[in-house]
């Protein structure tokens, strides 16, 4: 075995590692070892996914001295790699550019305990995109909920504190589904590692045997990963959790925390269940009407909101519910467009998100008023949210286009489903249109009397550089689609 | 012949005292223990009205629950579509569980191969005379290291919620403290001098013993939480804040995960890459054996013990 081989599980260890060690260490020392931890597992991701495309199958690596069924196993291929690594650079600039926040809104002595909190967040999120055990990824889905929890209301107002009992109901409840379904699933195959479940419930498919218990497992735990990752109708804690929370955790949980639920998801469906099984049961028909009703309700809400990141947020419930519509689809086409909306989403909201936050700093306040002209006062944010609006709303160039794009391809020739999602399409881009082009009309009208302050790209360094390499990562992903989408369709061959 | 003792002289004895007791003359505590009824909830007007307009201020200003429509609608409907959707939640899952497998069938599909060689190798592969404790730390170890991480971010984020840190606040908290709590209660410090010792030892005992008979680190660490929460009770924040303070439950926690992870990376390594571990499974059913076993009993307890105590000090005073 090859010493890369051994990185996947290094990184998960270190970012483990690094939890505890981040609270007995004051707030500045925290601070580097999250960095350099988050750099870290970032190039390990990368030399992982260069070693997987070099050898063009996925490896199993033992954790311990026992083989998979007894033990405990995580498999690498191109696309778990590609996410990690991914995932990482997004959380590593997330915190660049939350940084200024974190000391405004977090008193000094928590401030360790804030980056205890993205690093087993971190953790949480590789273990679930590497493991190949079902009870592993619960485990991990604990400590992914716990955490996202404390980065909700480490910002001590009544509002967070709301939000972060929302979430955690609402997230415990989905939990607590989704256990529900292991539960169903092991008693009727007697397994928890998912390779092993696949081969029973393809014997057990095939003869109709405890056909009612396998969907009711199925349904369960959609329902319960939908739940968490905000699908449509069960997102009324996300508003409140994304809008009121600290910048560098509204950014993390939108982009990454939602995704690393969905990744489950697709791996139920495509490495436990058997993407057969999946297709011919009818949940994924209910997870595409709930898709396209998120998509449109999600921009309805977000029109109707006069606060800049709630306004973000809502959007964020529009976005997953595209992403849900893609899987809703079933067919690998229609598996691809979500994947990449994922990363295109995840690399747009976060960047929507410290871009909003650099134009209230330059206005008096987060209502829609008070940011008149503030792409003036500071130009680089105001730059940066209109491409980050003009992605969303998917402008070619730009990732959201593609996206788009693909979702529209998966859907021809689809019977059914086709025309209802090309009119979703259409209606959900122009309700995007309205709600970000009239922030950016707004922000770029000119007021006649300075209100606010105006703030200069040298005044914020690393909230500028962030914002910089966002709109860099929007258009690699915009005019380099086609690398990437091949390293999806690769990744999803090896997947199950 | 007995000898007859002054009234004033018995009443001294012990038996004069426990006659006393009996016939309710006098009670033995008073005034040797410390004591304080609860007093009745009084708000003065003042506060009242601080409170109403708090409440008004949420329903009216930040909510605007009288024109919000939504909620309206929302809350007309509510009840009937909860009780619907419990009934068809149980319906569906009564349908699912009616198709399980019966409860204890030999032929089920639990009892495949991965249990038939825990149970017939378990001893063998762990050298854990409890099989349980072999699956958990040994077999599944990957899924107990990232539980112990679990214990670990609940208490950070009980930190977060609750732990005070601005000089004033704790002094408010402190006299809230006393004013709640009354210290020096003799049958409480009486009942914890002679209970805390042997609850401590049994904790360590069930901890220490994990791998020879039901036990372990989570439930051993339990019962040890439990004793220093006793004795926290009995005597008070200051005889407790000697030994153990938030300082020493990061640095114990820290220790103990830090342990566990280290020893657990040696061992995953080792084992994906195949290399012979050199750590001795000794021989089963002594005390010093199965590997790993004991030494990660022993860090998970910590951290358990650590994690209930925190809990308790938290929601209590918010400081120690």
């Amino acid at each position: 075995m090859e010493l890369v081989q051994n990185f996947p599980f290094m990184s998960i260890i270190l970012s483990l590692f690094s939890g505890p060690l981040c609270s007995i260490l004051n707030g500045k020392w925290a601070k580097r070892v999250n960095t350099a931890v988050i750099i870290l597992v970032g190039a390990m991701s990368a030399a992982v996914l260069v070693f997987v495309l070099d050898t063009g199958e996925p490896f199993i690596y033992r954790m311990g001295h026992f083989p998979a069924p007894w033990g405990n196993e995580i498999r690498v291929g191109v696309l778990e790699a590609f996410m990690a690594g991914f995932f990482c650079v997004i959380m590593l600039l997330c915190m660049m550019g939350g940084a200024r926040e974190r000391e405004q809104h977090i008193e000094e002595s928590k401030r360790n305990l804030y980056y205890v909190m993205v690093n087993l967040l971190l953790c949480s999120l590789l273990a679930l995109i590497y493991t190949n055990d079902l009870f592993t990824a619960y485990v991990f889905v604990e400590i992914n909920t716990i955490s996202a929890c404390g980065l909700i209301m480490i910002r001590q107002t009544g509002r967070t504190i709301e939000a972060a009992t929302r979430y955690m109901i609402m997230s415990l409840l989905g939990s607590g589904l989704l256990l529900l379904g292991i539960c169903h699933l092991y008693a009727v195959t007697g397994h928890l590692l998912m390779s092993n479940i696949a081969q029973q419930v393809q014997v057990l498919a095939a003869t109709y045997q405890y056909h009612t218990t396998l969907m009711v497992a199925l349904g369960l735990m959609s329902v319960g990963l939908a739940i968490k990752s905000a699908l449509y109708p069960f997102h009324a804690w996300l508003p409140d959790a994304y809008g009121y929370s600290t910048l560098s955790s509204s950014a993390i949980l939108s982009s990454l925390v939602s995704k690393g639920y969905i990744f489950l998801l697709l791996k139920i469906f495509y490495r436990v269940m058997g993407f057969q099984v999946v297709t011919e049961s009818r949940v994924v028909n209910v997870l595409f009407v709930f898709g396209i009703l998120g998509m449109l309700m999600g921009s309805v809400n977000a029109i109707r909101t006069e606060d800049l990141k709630r306004m973000i947020s809502y959007s964020s419930v529009a976005q997953i519910g595209y992403i849900y519509m893609g899987l809703g689809l079933a067919t690998e086409a229609g598996t691809v467009a979500s994947i990449y909306h994922v990363l295109s989403h995840a690399a747009t909201k976060s960047l929507l998100f410290v871009a909003a936050a650099g134009l209230t700093d330059a206005s008096r306040g987060n209502h829609f008023k008070d940011i008149t002209g503030a792409g003036y006062r500071n130009k680089l944010a105001g730059v940066a949210f209109t491409t980050g609006s003009l992605s969303m709303v998917g402008m070619p160039m730009f990732s959201g286009f593609i996206s788009k794009l693909f979702f529209a391809q998966a859907a021809v020739g689809h019977g059914v489903k086709m025309l209802p999602t090309f009119i979703a399409l259409a209606i959900s881009t122009i309700l995007n249109a309205i709600y970000f082009m009239k922030t950016v009309i707004r922000i770029y009208t000119p007021m006649p009397k300075s209100e606010g302050r105006t703030i200069s790209i040298e005044e914020q360094p690393s909230k500028s550089a962030a914002l910089l390499l966002f709109v860099l990562l929007n258009l690699i992903l915009g005019l380099n689609s086609e690398p990437v989408i091949r390293l999806i369709q690769s990744g999803l061959k090896m997947f199950d | 012949m007995s000898k007859k003792v002054p009234e004033e002289e018995y009443q001294k004895t012990f038996s004069g005292k426990f006659r006393q007791w009996m016939d309710g003359t006098k009670d033995p505590f008073l005034g040797t223990v410390e004591m304080k009824k609860q007093e009745s909830f009084q708000e003065t007007p003042q506060k009242k009205e601080e409170r109403e307009q708090d409440k008004k201020r949420l329903t009216e200003r930040v909510y605007d629950i009288g024109n919000n429509l939504e909620l309206k609608i929302f809350q007309r409907f509510y009840r009937v579509f909860s009780a619907l959707f419990c009934i068809f939640l149980v319906v569906m899952l009564l349908m699912a569980v009616s198709d399980l497998p019966p409860f204890g069938h030999e032929e089920n599909p639990v009892n495949n191969e991965v249990a038939a060689r825990y149970i017939e190798k378990g001893l063998e592969e762990t050298g854990a005379v409890n099989i349980v404790t072999g699956m958990i730390l040994d077999y599944r170890a990957f899924d107990t290291l990232g539980e112990s991480h679990v214990l670990f971010i609940a208490t950070c984020t009980v930190l977060i919620l609750l732990r005070v840190d601005k000089k004033d606040d704790r002094e408010v908290h402190e006299t809230n403290d006393r004013i709640h709590e009354p210290k020096n209660d003799m049958i409480l410090q009486t009942v914890a001098r002679i209970l805390v010792p042997p609850i401590l030892i049994f904790g360590i005992y069930i901890i220490l013993a994990g791998h020879l008979g039901p036990g372990g680190g989570f439930s051993g660490g339990a019962v040890i939480g439990a004793g220093l929460i006793l004795y926290l009770n009995a005597f008070g924040f200051a005889r407790t804040e000697k030994f153990f303070t938030a300082k020493t439950y990061r640095r114990m926690s820290f220790a103990a995960l830090a342990c566990y992870s280290v020893a657990k990376s040696y061992s995953f390594y080792t084992g994906a890459n195949h290399i012979e571990s050199v750590i001795p499974l000794g021989t089963p059913g002594t005390i010093l054996s199965s590997g790993l076993i004991l030494i990660l009993n022993i860090c998970v307890g910590i951290v358990v013990a650590g994690t209930m105590y925190t809990f308790y000090v938290m929601f209590r005073k918010g400081n120690y």
